[in-house]
């Protein structure tokens, strides 16, 4: 009895912990360049790009590789996103069932980047239980939805107790079946808070390996112009 | 014997004449009616083919198994080098590469905004090339409604119905929004070069046809293809020699466990089709048959009213000493010329009536608003070897059946009531 006590006192609130993963994954601004390696059915192909981005309301990313996709630009405003395509010079808004397109072929959709809510604002946390990622210990969070605008119905993290961090996430449907997995890893300390570098998506309903996200430089609370976030800056 | 009967026949009109025009009018509807049948059933199959199935496709292992999605990640790549190996091995056939895909058509305005925009479904074929069929394949000359038909790259053909909805016409600029193989977004600018309507609800609603090229550069699918369709010489599809042809090519690649290795298909053999084909097979001898059936009993009526009706006379022969197993042979032998001279006419006439609506065909679209299965706007007969002896199975062996049955009656009368019978 004295032991499921002491147990039950030094497990923390999901939602504190929710919001100290927070601390280190959000920030005032960003600057960052990114590779993204999508592992296809067939083979794979290597993305790089640049995003500036403001909290979670403002973004914009420029494709640098390959040709094919170099030029091509995204901006998100809020709940609005633009993509710009060079090749035919014309800026088209993407919304209703496009949002489920995969980016760029990757296994992300644009549903997932426009998302980006805070957690505790739409899911209620219930903590699961302890165990252990790549030999990191961590806290296993369930989440589950209080509002029905939304694209995952219930999510499962794996925090990492000491440095807060997420390891590893799992996204369920309303059915209960598994739609994406991420795991996260090369874990730094950066500007004084622990931030994942390289991620893999996993998007289970399609075929291939995932994909591969790696961070490959990033400064936080930067100074980023107001125009960046400006529609006329995608035909620039 | 035969000679003398055939006088008989000749000179007695009452004999011969009317037995051979019921008999020949039988025969003309029934061979009118199978070529019938087997046309309209054939053209719904023909037309499948032509815009979707081939008589036969070719697609990579891992793209037919999900082909009713159209999945172009698992396209096939090398295209041209498929194609030398299908041109060695039935020289015989036409094989056309094609790319069907989805996507959303977005108008601009003058400021490059978004005007308007609609989701489409997008065929990508061969209409540039100076050896390309696909033009006259698809009908698209006749299915032009405005403006013409691409004459260069960058120029797409969208439905009518659709440009009306989106408010575009030939001339208007485009840009075709999708997905590349590789499942990234791609753009395209296109030039509408013309309208055109295919009188099919399921392709007017929504559709363009994009060149091949255009179409692999907008998916980037350099020397790709979703699939290659086959087409046999004749322009008819056979089932049997279809499956019979695919089987031979899968079996060169038997032993490969590669997912992308290519795997031919027979219409019959995809989709939707298999069932329809099936069921065309059978409803085609099916309602034959039904009809064989009743044009039998008819002539067979007809034979055995021949026969009752030539009471008197046999009664004479019989009286005059004729044995009653030679007037039953002649009656038979008689019935057999009827027969056989009536189903020549029969099939005869009723050849050239198919022959008529198989080279010249009925217009029904006036009929087909609002259908939602691809069928033909134009009804044609199909004249197949069956057509050429179909006739002679109600025409001789109804009639002479008939006959047959009538005559048992000879045996039945007696010598010494005859008189009797002819007094009266």
């Amino acid at each position: 009895m004295a032991f499921i006590n002491t147990t039950t006192f030094s497990q923390p609130n999901a939602n504190a912990l929710l919001e100290k993963v927070d601390e280190n994954m959000a920030s005032e601004n960003r600057i960052s360049e990114s590779t993204m390696i999508i592992h296809g059915r067939r083979d794979s192909r290597t993305i790089t790009a640049r995003t500036w981005s403001v909290g979670t309301e403002k973004s914009f990313t420029e494709y640098l590789s390959p040709a094919r996709e170099q030029g091509t630009k995204m901006l998100k405003l809020e709940d609005q996103l633009w993509i710009y395509s060079p090749s035919t010079d014309r800026t088209i808004q993407i919304s209703g069932h496009m949002l489920r397109q995969s980016v760029m072929g990757s296994d992300l959709s644009y549903e997932d980047m426009m998302d980006t809510r805070k957690l505790t604002d739409v899911y209620d946390a219930r903590l699961e239980g302890e165990e252990t990622i790549g030999g990191r210990p961590t806290w296993v969070v369930h989440l589950q939805a209080r509002v029905d605008d939304i694209a995952y119905h219930s999510r499962k993290i794996w925090i990492d107790t000491e440095r807060y961090v997420p390891l590893k996430e799992e996204l369920f449907a309303k059915s209960g079946q598994l739609l994406k997995q991420t795991t996260f890893s090369e874990v730094k300390q950066i500007d004084g808070r622990w931030f994942p570098t390289a991620m893999r998506f996993k998007d289970m309903l399609k075929q291939g390996d995932g994909t591969e996200f790696i961070i490959t430089s990033i400064q936080f609370n930067q100074d980023i112009p107001e125009h960046m976030f400006t529609k006329a800056v995608l035909r620039r | 014997m035969i000679k003398f009967l055939l006088k008989g026949l000749l000179r007695d009109k009452s004999r011969s004449r009317m037995p051979v025009i019921v008999v020949a009018i039988g025969v003309t509807l029934t061979v009118f009616m199978h070529a019938y049948i087997t046309g309209f059933m054939g053209d719904t199959m023909e037309m499948n083919a032509r815009f979707s199935y081939g008589h036969v496709t070719v697609m990579t292992r891992a793209y037919a198994e999900e082909a009713e999605m159209n999945p172009n990640d698992l396209a096939i790549l090398n295209t041209q080098e498929l194609l030398d190996e299908l041109n060695t091995q039935f020289p015989d056939m036409e094989w056309a590469p094609r790319i069907v895909f989805g996507g959303l058509v977005d108008v601009p305005d003058q400021t490059g905004e978004t005007r308007t925009q609609g989701p489409a479904m997008a065929m990508g074929v061969d209409m540039l090339s100076p050896t390309s069929r696909e033009i006259e394949r698809l009908g698209l000359e006749k299915s032009l409604r405005s403006g013409t038909l691409p004459s260069s790259s960058g120029e797409i053909l969208i439905s009518d119905e659709f440009a009306l909805k989106l408010g575009v016409e030939p001339g208007d600029q485009a840009t075709l929004i999708g997905s590349t193989m590789a499942g990234a977004m791609s753009m395209e600018n296109f030039i509408i070069a013309g309208t055109i309507s295919f009188g099919i609800e399921l392709m007017d609603r929504g559709s363009i046809i994009v060149d091949l090229d255009d179409a692999r550069m907008a998916l980037d699918m350099y020397d790709g293809a979703g699939m290659i369709l086959g087409f046999t010489p004749g322009g008819y599809y056979n089932n049997d020699e279809s499956i019979a042809r695919a089987a031979s090519f899968n079996e060169t690649y038997a032993d490969s466990d590669d997912e992308f290795a290519p795997v031919m298909k027979a219409l019959g053999q995809q989709g939707m089709m298999g069932p329809y084909v099936e069921l065309t097979e059978v409803w085609s001898v099916l309602i034959s048959l039904i009809f064989i059936l009743a044009m039998s009993l008819v002539l067979w009526n007809s034979g055995l009213l021949g026969g009752l009706r030539r009471y008197g006379e046999i009664g004479v022969r019989l009286a005059m000493g004729e044995e009653k197993r030679h007037v039953y042979g002649s009656m038979i032998i008689e019935s057999v010329f009827i027969g056989l001279t009536g189903s020549v006419i029969g099939t005869v006439v009723g050849l050239s009536f198919a022959w008529i609506i198989q080279v010249y065909g009925i217009d029904i679209s006036g009929m087909m608003e609002g259908a939602s299965i691809m069928m033909p706007s134009e009804i044609r007969t199909r004249i197949t070897p069956p057509d050429y002896y179909l006739g002679f199975i109600p025409g001789v062996f109804s009639t002479v059946l008939g006959t047959a049955l009538a005559g048992i009656s000879i045996y039945k009368r007696q010598t010494a009531k005859l008189f009797k019978e002819l007094e009266a």
